[in-house]
């Protein structure tokens, strides 16, 4: 497994977070290709269904990335995002799925190489852990 | 609806994505994706060759749907939105992939990964293209009239400045006269000028000026609407009055803390808070005999964190004026730090000083005593620096407490559905890059009501915030974002949780012909952030642009479809 290359969804709010990726990509900073973004207003917008819907579909994977405590740009999104990442973690312990696969963080639009360094460590992480049961059973189902 | 054809342009950026991602690769690649119809790369789509390019395209292939695959969003969605807009294509029928920030720039050595990787984002913008829909952005009138609430000299100064560019003013103001605190200060620093001739001058500019309609004695009793329409309801002494008004400022000041018992204030006689002072020495009293100043009052500790912040300069100017008025008597101030902030508190500190006042520091952990039962006679401190207990002589120990939220703030910011910090003060939308708006559209907020400020800073916050609610009412209308939610009232169980999650209090529950609960969005409050979205158990409730079908379409094509790794193998 050492060669495992997981494949991660990122869900970032428009105002920090997404902000914080370009910020990260205009200094130039070098991470694994391992992520792909979808963007939203707000962190608040992701529905656990979503997070669901991606790891029980055989993503590794799911980061959900808002603005820190106190900037939300909507007030409170990003507490009830925190609020629902505690709930939602449980929820997918419960489903045979390892708590970290699922994280939320906060970047903000300045932060670019905080946004590196999150998603570099995040991405270390989940290689570690290998392929969720889901993802292992497609791949063998695939290609055995 | 005519069927679905998404036209794909791929961007090389000169070399920015073309240098690393194989651009004709993803180009290829997207020809074979769902409902893609038409797929092409530019060397700089966002040049006029490549806008250009995207018109014709559209009406060539009978586009109806547009992914650019480029930069970022955050730099140019508007310009691609109206160059679709420009071809007759709706500009919430555009999508936006970022392949520069988010792929070739951040990974410059993996050429290989960074296509593969594009090749993905961009079936991601497909996707969620494929199921985009037209919207239109709504446009609300403004009335040019605004609601000044407190006519202390933050809201003094934003009604003046408002009437003043000629807009109706309607300023309310809980007491029977103008002024706030303002009113029952002797003279101000710096200067020494009495406090009453500003004042003078701040009101004139109010009562002189026929677009103001002022409310003595007046309370806002409720308010409902949205920015360019509110609707409020004062009691007046003569009874209800109902007004209409574009803006809201929030001008309601803050009180003076007196925290009962502490220091025996209360209990013992002569000891006073500086505003007591401060209309002693308004009705001419300077011979209190030797004064002790106790500073930070009821601040900067556990029950109240925040310092006072103008009650340094508070002490300094009213030490120096008892010492001048009475160079025989001991005036001294108890202080924990000394915070003369700026260049003139410092003066003022040192002119203090030279007078004769002396600063003596104590630490909280031993504060200093009152002595006396009836009356007070002393001052028991343990001085920090000398390490002893001694006595001062006092007539009169004045404590310097802290301004403090209103306890009427709490109620006015549940009317108005704007935040309050912990302390009880309005919470602004940024700190600093919005210091004088709430997150509420059309109001806003100015002085003390949001944390003590001096005199100084409440008439420039006021006139600041004059700046910001005339700006909409000059436009006349405003232009409202078209992604907000929706109810589908079918859908609709009537639960509420839509209305507790929505941080702008533009949900409301309402009843259908029926008579059944149901959910329904201001979409001029709604600011689209989609919290209800997603936490409506029924799915009732959708974020338009941002749809459950949309994401969950983006999830699905991420996670199910084949790895694009291509020709590489």
């Amino acid at each position: 497994m050492s060669d495992f290359e997981p494949k991660i969804l990122i869900f970032a709010c428009n105002w920090c977070s997404y902000a914080g990726a370009d910020m990260a990509g205009v200094s130039r900073y070098q991470m694994p290709p391992n992520c792909r973004i979808i963007r939203v207003m707000c962190s608040a917008r992701v529905r656990p269904e979503q997070v669901i819907s991606a790891l029980t579909q055989g993503l590794d994977a799911v980061l959900v990335l808002g603005c820190h405590p106190g900037d939300c740009h909507y007030t409170e999104g990003n507490y009830l995002t925190r609020r629902r990442g505690i709930m939602l973690k449980n929820l997918l312990e419960t489903m045979g799925f390892e708590k970290n696969r699922f994280q939320v963080n906060w970047v903000s639009a300045a932060e670019g190489a905080r946004f590196a360094q999150v998603v570099s460590e995040f991405v270390e992480e989940i290689k570690a852990l290998g392929p969720s049961h889901v993802s292992r059973d497609k791949d063998t189902g695939t290609h055995a | 609806m005519s069927r679905v054809k998404v036209g794909v342009f791929v961007c090389h950026c000169g070399s920015n994505i073309g240098g690393t991602v194989d651009v004709p690769d993803v180009v290829e690649y997207a020809k074979d994706l769902p409902l893609v119809h038409y797929s092409e790369d530019n060397l700089y789509t966002c040049s006029d060759a490549g806008l250009t390019a995207i018109k014709e395209k559209i009406k060539e292939h009978g586009l109806n749907r547009v992914v650019v695959a480029s930069c970022t969003p955050r730099t140019h969605e508007e310009l691609f939105r109206r160059t679709c807009e420009e071809a007759g294509v709706n500009r919430y029928l555009f999508e936006f992939v970022n392949l520069r920030e988010h792929c070739s720039w951040i990974h410059m050595n993996q050429p290989q990964e960074a296509t593969c990787k594009a090749k993905e984002l961009v079936r991601l913008g497909a996707a969620k293209a494929a199921r985009l829909r037209p919207l239109e952005i709504a446009r609300a009138q403004i009335k040019p009239a605004c609601l000044v609430i407190g006519g202390g000299v933050a809201g003094l100064s934003a009604a003046g400045s408002l009437a003043q560019q000629g807009f109706e003013v309607h300023l309310v103001e809980r007491n029977d006269r103008l002024g706030g605190l303002t009113v029952d200060l002797w003279k101000l620093l710096p200067g020494d000028r009495p406090a009453s001739e500003l004042l003078h001058t701040l009101t004139a500019r109010v009562t002189k000026n026929d677009n103001v309609t002022l409310y003595l004695s007046s309370e806002l009793n409720e308010i409902t609407g949205f920015i360019g329409s509110f609707k409020a309801t004062l009691s007046t002494p003569s009874g209800k009055k109902d007004i209409e008004i574009g803006t809201v400022i929030v001008a309601t000041g803050a009180v003076e803390l007196e925290p009962l018992g502490l220091y025996n204030l209360g209990k013992t006689e002569g000891v006073i808070t500086q505003m007591g002072l401060e209309k002693m020495l308004s009705d001419g009293r300077k011979d209190l005999g030797d004064v002790v100043f106790i500073n930070c009052a009821g601040a900067r500790g556990p029950d109240r964190e925040y310092c006072g912040r103008l009650c340094c300069a508070v002490s300094i100017k009213n030490a120096r004026y008892l010492k001048e008025a009475d160079p025989d008597a001991r005036v001294t101030v108890l202080q924990r730090d000394v915070m003369a902030f700026g260049t003139e508190f410092e003066t003022e500190y040192r002119k203090a000083m030279c007078a004769g006042v002396r600063f003596i520091r104590f630490s909280p952990d031993r504060p200093p005593t009152t002595i006396g039962n009836d009356k007070v006679t002393g001052v028991r401190i343990y001085n920090q620096l000398t390490g002893e207990e001694s006595d001062l002589s006092a007539n009169t120990v004045v404590l310097t407490t802290p301004l403090a939220a209103d306890s009427g703030a709490s109620d006015l910011a549940q009317m108005l559905k704007v935040p309050v910090d912990k302390d009880g003060f309005f919470l602004e939308a940024h700190l600093k890059l919005r210091p004088v708006e709430f997150a509420t559209d059309g109001v806003f907020i100015a002085g003390a009501a949001r944390f003590p400020a001096d005199i100084g800073e409440a008439v420039a916050q006021g006139t600041a915030a004059a700046a910001k609610a005339a700006a909409p009412m000059f436009a006349g209308e405003v232009s409202v974002e078209a992604t907000t939610a929706l109810t589908n009232p079918r859908l609709c169980s009537g639960c509420a949780t839509c209305e507790a999650v929505c941080p702008f209090g533009a949900i409301e529950i309402t009843q259908d012909r029926h008579g059944r609960p149901v959910s329904e969005v201001n979409a001029v409050m709604c600011k689209g952030c989609g919290a209800c979205a997603a936490a409506c158990p029924c799915g009732a409730i959708q974020q338009l642009g941002f749809t459950d079908s949309q994401i969950f379409e983006m999830v699905r094509s991420l996670a199910r479809d084949g790895d694009p790794s291509g020709s590489e193998g």
